[in-house]
Formats: C-alpha cells, structure tokens, sequence
C-alpha cells in the first residue's frame, strides 16, 4: 500500500519549526530595525531559538533521509513537481544556513556567542571584519528569501488542499483520514520511492 | 470530497489561498519597520552622528573614531561577589584589550577639545563570559534617551568657520533639554584631564548585579586612577599639539604601566537608574573589585581593539542591562556603526600615521 503522510516524528518537527522559524523571522527583522528596548529582548530570544531551529534541522535531514516522503500526485504536472522538490530543498538549506550563518557572523565579528546565560559556543570562523560584514549581509538577504519562499511554501499547501484537494497538505497534518478524503484514495498516486 | 473543487466553487479559496500569505507578508514588512509608524533605527542615530561629523569618515567607528588599543589584565580581589556572580569578579587574572579614545566622529581630529576622554574594554573570563563596557571621564551623560541623542547631534552641527554650533539651533534644542545645559555646565567647569592615565572612567549607565542569593541590585561602576588628576589648560586647547593625548600616553606606557581601580557603587533606594543625565549624589556603598593595570598600548593597526565592537550590553552572567534605553540604543547603534565600517574598511588612525611617517623618517 502506498503511504499517504510523512512520518508522525517529521510531522511534529515540521509543525514545532514552522512555528520557531516564523517567530525568528519577525523577531530578527524586528530587532534590527529598532533602538527601543525591543532590541536587546529579542537578541536575548534570537540566538537560543537560531541554535534550536539548527539541532531541529539536522535532526528533522536526518530523519527525512531515512523515511523518505510519502509521493507526489500521479497527475501533478511536471513543472510543478520540480518546484516541489526544488523549493523542498531550498527550505532545508534555508533552515541550516541560516543558523550556521548567524553563527559565523559573530565569529567573524569576534563577540562572543552567548547562547544563554551560562551557555557560550565556540567560534566556527576566524575573527576577520570583512568576513563579517559579507555574512552579515548574507544574514539579511537569506532571510528575507526564505521569508518568501515559506510564504510560496505556504501558498502551494493551500492550493493542494482548498483546490486540488489531492492529499498533498494530508500528508503533512495530523487529522483522521475520512472515508473518501484523497488520502484514502491510493489509485490517483504514484509510488516515487 | 476527493475531486478537485469545481471552477464556480474555487472563488473562496483562491481568495484564502492569496490572503494568508499577504497577511504574513503585510505583518512581515511592518514588523520590519518598511510600514506603519516610524521608528528610531541604528541608521538613524548614526547617520545623525555622520551629520554631525559633517559627512562620514568612511571605515572608521560613527562615534570616537580617534584610538589608540591598549592591553594588559584585570585582577579581581573577590570583592565584587558580594553583589554579582559575574565570574570575571571572583579573585583571579583575567586578560583584558580595549581602547582609550577620544568624542567626535573625525579619526584624525586634534586633542585639544573639552569633550569626552574615553576608556573602553573587552574583560574575558576562562569560561567564554565577557565584560565588554565602553566608559567616558563625565559622571554624567548629556542626553538621557536616542531621540534627545540624535536632536543634539542634529542642533550641535559646528559651524565650518567658527567651529561651534549655530547658536539658534542649540538654543532651540536646550530649552528643551535642561539636562542637556547641566551637562554642558558640568563639563565646562570639570577638570579636562592632561592624560588618559590619571583620568577617572564611569560606566555611564546603571547595571543590574545579581549575587549568588538571587538579590538584584543597580550598580554603575568606575575605574579609578592611581595616577593624580591633573588638568590641561582650558584656554589653551587650540595650541595643544593635535596628538597630545595620544602620544602621552604611548611614551608613560613605555616608561611603566597605568592602574585603576574598579569600583562598583551600589545604588542608593531613590537614586535614579534609568537616566544616565542623573547624578548620584551623597554616600554611597562602593566596593572595590580589583586592579586594572594596563602595560601596553598600540596604534589600531596593530592592536587588538580596532576590530571589535564595544557594545555595553555585552555582559558576563551575573550582570544585566538596567532599564536605561540608553543602553539598548548604544547596542543597536554601535552594532550598526560596525556593520558599517566593517563593509568599508579600515583606514589609518592617527597614532599609526605618526608611527610610520617615524619609521619613514629612519
């Protein structure tokens, strides 16, 4: 029989890092762009929860190789199929870059990177400002484009469940499959594994 | 259910479909600060510290832009635990690097001005913890918040013939700002220390100590000469050679070291710790945490200080941030200014052009 969702511990990592890689999005442009006392309450929250989202990924990689993904619609077009496995690996690249980045920027800038109160990381890259300022630029720019990316990441889901209607957003969610949902029916699937 | 929704029935969910993500987005941008209510950002304030350097120096900090580093170690007497579990206060010998500076955004300016003389330093302890703090010689500070900060740097534009501000402008912004004119005042009549070695360097701002009990209390510290204050000549600032400072200190650090000590000053119930333009007056509990000795100084080219952020909310465990928003503006200001110079690069500070064109002259 051909499987219909992502393994239930995938599923758990996709919905707990959904929630913490949208919060670190608004709580990193948030912070920047302020010199209230918004900045050092969220820098408190913003390394913590990077360092989280890093063990999550690697994690979440981990166990995506191994219990692979349940497969794509048979009569999903092939443009749209490519854009799927496409953005699926941006999002992964998106969700260790940018850790390792922000990581690499302090290094670069030689401050110590704080994790909380007690817990200090290493540096992973030598103290060189112009190394700093390319990641810290690079910091920006990713974020915003994986800021964009979820959103299409999001867009595509909906579509796969308000329109198609085709078991693609069933596969990543928790609810009992009824008698008839897509989810049920095997036959319109191909098996990609 | 199972077949695609109908063309007639998709209205609704196309409509769903798109405003969820540009609800996302909407939020996104204003939290960004690209919508909705304007904001003081890290650009502003150093842009306004650019404007009133009268343009940028290009690779250079947005404030104190003329140093000089300086090295040498902090040794804590254990005193400092009764107030904070910081372990860079237990008895020990911790490494410190920094920087002595002078106010202004000019990296080449001359010496001779009644402003700020300044002490900054990177304290590390085995552990990772740091202790970085960025101090001046004034007890106080001019303005109490950014948005004062950015109007001042704004109104005290100097006048490229005169070298002083306009006085229409500043007399505008201190009718405003009483604290401001206290400051001036103070500064006015305050001894401008003749060297960087005999001068005292405050915290500026109050910090949260917590000790082992869990008990917080307000602290500013200082770092206190052994060295005895001596002043320079008000009156004669304009003829002072434009290094003076500078060079003073690098031929006292060759003849010996310079020590201070650091002495925390515990709030007094009623002493103001969210406004750095508010002195503390009268008695006070002061403990003295240890010696600072510094041993060596070099031109930012070759020291370890230009680098580096100052940034005073860098701080060990055990020490915290008051409510002052001072603060949280210096870190969000000076990470800007780095991020700035960072992408710039550095150019040559005064002590190293004095170096080479010395070693040239060989």
């Amino acid at each position: 029989m051909t499987r219909t969702h992502f393994s239930p511990v995938l599923r758990v990592i996709h919905w707990t890092m959904a929630l913490l890689i949208l919060a670190m999005l608004f709580i990193g442009v948030g912070m920047v762009s302020t010199t209230g006392p918004a900045y050092p309450e969220l820098l408190l929250l913003h390394r913590p929860i990077g360092i989280a989202i890093l063990v999550l990924a690697l994690l979440r990689l981990a166990i995506r190789l191994a219990t692979g993904a349940p497969p794509l619609p048979a009569d999903l077009p092939r443009p749209q199929r490519l854009a799927a496995k496409g953005s699926h690996v941006l999002l992964y690249a998106a969700m260790i870059a940018m850790p390792l980045i922000g990581w690499g920027l302090l290094s670069a800038g030689g401050y110590p990177i704080v994790v909380t109160k007690t817990v200090v990381l290493p540096p992973i890259l030598p103290h060189d400002l112009a190394l700093y300022f390319v990641l810290r630029t690079l910091h920006t720019l990713v974020a915003i484009a994986f800021f964009a990316l979820i959103l299409l990441h999001l867009a595509a889901a909906l579509m796969h469940g308000l329109i198609r209607r085709d078991g693609v957003l069933q596969s990543m969610t928790f609810g009992r499959p009824k008698p008839g949902d897509p989810v049920s029916s095997e036959s319109s699937r191909i098996d990609e594994q | 259910m199972n077949a695609p929704a109908s063309p007639g029935k998709r209205a609704g969910p196309i409509i769903l479909i798109a405003a969820i993500p540009l609800a996302l987005a909407i939020t996104f941008a204003w939290t960004a600060g690209w919508i909705g209510p304007r904001r003081l950002s890290g650009g502003d304030v150093a842009d306004a510290l650019e404007y009133n350097g009268g343009g940028a120096h290009p690779g250079y900090r947005r404030a104190h832009a003329k140093g000089l580093c300086l090295s040498g170690a902090f040794d804590a007497n254990g005193a400092g635990t009764a107030l904070t579990t910081a372990s860079i206060l237990k008895r020990g010998h911790y490494p410190v690097i920094g920087r002595f500076s002078v106010a202004g955004g000019n990296p080449l300016a001359g010496d001779g001005r009644n402003v700020f003389h300044s002490m900054a330093l990177i304290m590390r302890a085995p552990d990772g913890q740091e202790w970085r703090t960025g101090m001046d010689h004034t007890p106080i500070f001019p303005v109490a918040d950014p948005r004062s900060f950015v109007a001042l740097q704004r109104a005290s534009l100097p006048d490229p013939k005169t070298g002083k501000p306009d006085p229409v402008a500043m007399k505008a912004y201190l009718a405003s700002h009483p604290e401001t004119k206290a400051f001036q005042d103070h500064i006015a009549k305050a001894v401008l220390p003749d060297s960087f070695a005999n001068a005292t360097y405050y915290s500026i701002n109050a910090f949260r100590f917590t000790d082992a009990n869990g008990a917080t209390r307000f602290v500013r510290w200082q770092m206190a000469p052994d060295a005895p204050l001596a002043g320079l000549d008000k009156a004669k600032l304009d003829s002072l050679p434009k290094d003076y400072l500078f060079d003073e200190m690098v031929s006292r650090t060759a003849k010996g070291p310079s020590r201070w000590h650091l002495q925390l000053v515990v709030a007094n119930p009623g002493d103001v710790t969210d406004k750095a333009t508010v002195a503390w007056t009268g008695p006070h509990r002061v403990i003295d945490a240890g010696t600072l000795t510094i041993d060596r100084v070099r031109p930012e080219e070759q020291g370890a200080c230009r680098d580096l952020n100052f940034d005073p909310t860098i701080l060990p465990s055990g020490i915290a941030p008051s409510d002052d928003p001072l603060l949280a503006a210096r870190a969000k200001t000076y990470s800007t200014s780095f991020t700035r110079r960072a992408g710039e690069g550095p150019g040559p500070s005064a002590i190293g052009k004095d170096l080479h064109a010395t070693e040239a002259a060989r």
